[in-house]
């Protein structure tokens, strides 16, 4: 039997950012604020993570919001018409409905209505997850632009009195317009997942244990030691890996934007990536703390803002955490 | 080949002195890491992920915490040798 040829997706060759937007929480929160409860102090945790404060967001203040408000400054970045968005995909873990799902209501509040839209699960790795498959839909030509976004409200799911992971977190959201380009700017994606270490890093307990009633309201909460580890040890070869695979030697890179985990862990990776002086570090932690997915749009949105680096400069960005998940790419900054 | 006690004292003291900046001489067998040496959790951490490595053995996370002195670290890793 004789049927026509399908049509296919006519392919793009390259990809690149058009723009970011940033939205952090309207609340700063001192060391000396979160310290009380678990018996720590504004010494301790500058040493060991190098947070002076971090943002937070105000009961008025809703991820969503926040989400709208970093879209937002991303489309007029990238200077398009949200009605041309093809794609929404929203990385967060701090959505408060288990569905539908929040890159649904952030398209329609954003004027993207109907765009396919989807969350993504991959915590702090997930912004980046979230740019590989913008590359990916932009160049199959599935998608003409593709918003991008890491957002999270993880005060919401906070233990004041945890001494694991709570004194480390903010709330912020970072956004991306992915589109098509004339030359690379977007490198192949290093990415994977690691599921043996499922329980490393993540919630304290599930919602069929609130439901039961054997658990309090699960908040988050990690294995430091073995999340620093690996994140020290096993990223390094991950950034390294990128690296190659974007064909670009440490020292052709203008910025290196880490996942805003710690201090300490940021900077062991430079300096196992043996990053020449003037290559720029984001730390945009130090005032903001660990907003997981998305803390590498945001890092980079203020490395651009404050001029350090310039448009059209590479970075290296890696995203890592709970999954544990990860993933990297160098991108041309927009 | 495995390594002696002062050849794996030499391998960490380099590597303590590349990661916090204390000179390798001070790293001595009867040293404790937090108390006479003053490095943190962290660089603990830095220094055990990088003698993994550089000796090729495994320290687990509970491991770690039974290495209060310098010569613990050595006797665990010229043991854990192959
Ligand atoms: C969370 C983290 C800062 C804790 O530091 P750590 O060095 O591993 O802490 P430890 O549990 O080994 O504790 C070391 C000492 O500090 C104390 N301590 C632990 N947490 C503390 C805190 N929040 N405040 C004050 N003291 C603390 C401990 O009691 C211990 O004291 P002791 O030696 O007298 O017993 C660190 O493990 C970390 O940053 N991990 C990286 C993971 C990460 O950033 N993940 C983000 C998700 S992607």
């Amino acid at each position: 039997m004789s049927h026509p040829q399908l049509n296919q997706y006519t392919a793009v060759q390259f990809s690149r950012i058009y723009g970011l937007g940033a939205a952090r929480g309207d609340l700063i929160v001192s060391n000396d604020e979160v310290a009380g409860p678990i018996d720590s102090s504004d010494e301790w945790i500058r040493q060991r993570t190098g947070i002076i404060e971090r943002r937070r967001a105000s009961a008025n203040l809703s991820l969503m919001d926040m989400a709208v408000d970093a879209s937002q400054q991303a489309i007029a970045a990238a200077g398009i018409d949200p009605s041309e968005i093809g794609a929404v995909l929203f990385s967060t873990i701090t959505h408060p409905h288990q569905t539908p799902s929040a890159a649904a209501l952030l398209a329609d509040k954003i004027g993207a209505n109907p765009a396919p839209a989807f969350d993504i699960s991959a915590a702090c790795a997930g912004y980046c997850y979230g740019i590989a498959q913008a590359d990916a839909l932009v160049r199959s030509g599935m998608a003409k632009y593709v918003l991008v976004v890491g957002g999270e409200k993880l005060s919401d799911f906070i233990d004041p009195t945890d001494r694991t992971i709570s004194f480390l977190l903010g709330d912020g959201a970072g956004a991306a317009i992915v589109g098509p380009s004339d030359t690379p700017g977007i490198s192949p994606t290093v990415w994977g997942s690691d599921g043996s270490h499922w329980d490393a890093v993540g919630m304290s307990a599930s919602l069929l244990e609130l439901r039961d009633g054997t658990t309090a309201w699960p908040t988050l909460r990690q294995e430091g030691q073995t999340v620093f580890r690996w994140a020290v040890w096993e990223m390094a070869k991950v950034a390294k890996k990128a690296l190659e695979v974007a064909g670009v030697e440490a020292e052709d890179l203008d910025a290196l934007v880490t996942h805003q985990a710690n201090i300490r862990i940021i900077d062991e990776l430079a300096k196992q990536l043996k990053l020449p002086e003037n290559v720029v570090v984001a730390r945009d932690i130090v005032h903001t703390g660990n907003t997981s997915a998305a803390s590498v749009p945001l890092a980079m949105h203020a490395l651009l803002k404050s001029g350090e680096v310039k448009s059209g400069g590479l970075a290296l960005q890696i995203g890592f955490g709970a999954g544990l998940a990860f993933g990297a790419q160098v991108v041309v900054m927009p | 080949m495995a390594l002696s006690q002062s050849e794996v004292l030499a391998g960490l003291a380099e590597i303590v002195n590349d990661e916090t900046g204390i000179a390798a001489d001070a790293v001595a067998l009867e040293k404790s890491f937090v108390d006479d040496l003053d490095i943190d959790s962290i660089s603990m951490m830095t220094i055990v992920v990088n003698a993994e490595d550089k000796f090729g053995v495994k320290i687990p996370d509970e491991e770690v915490k039974n290495l209060i002195t310098v010569g613990d670290a050595v006797d665990f890793i010229v043991g854990a040798q192959g």
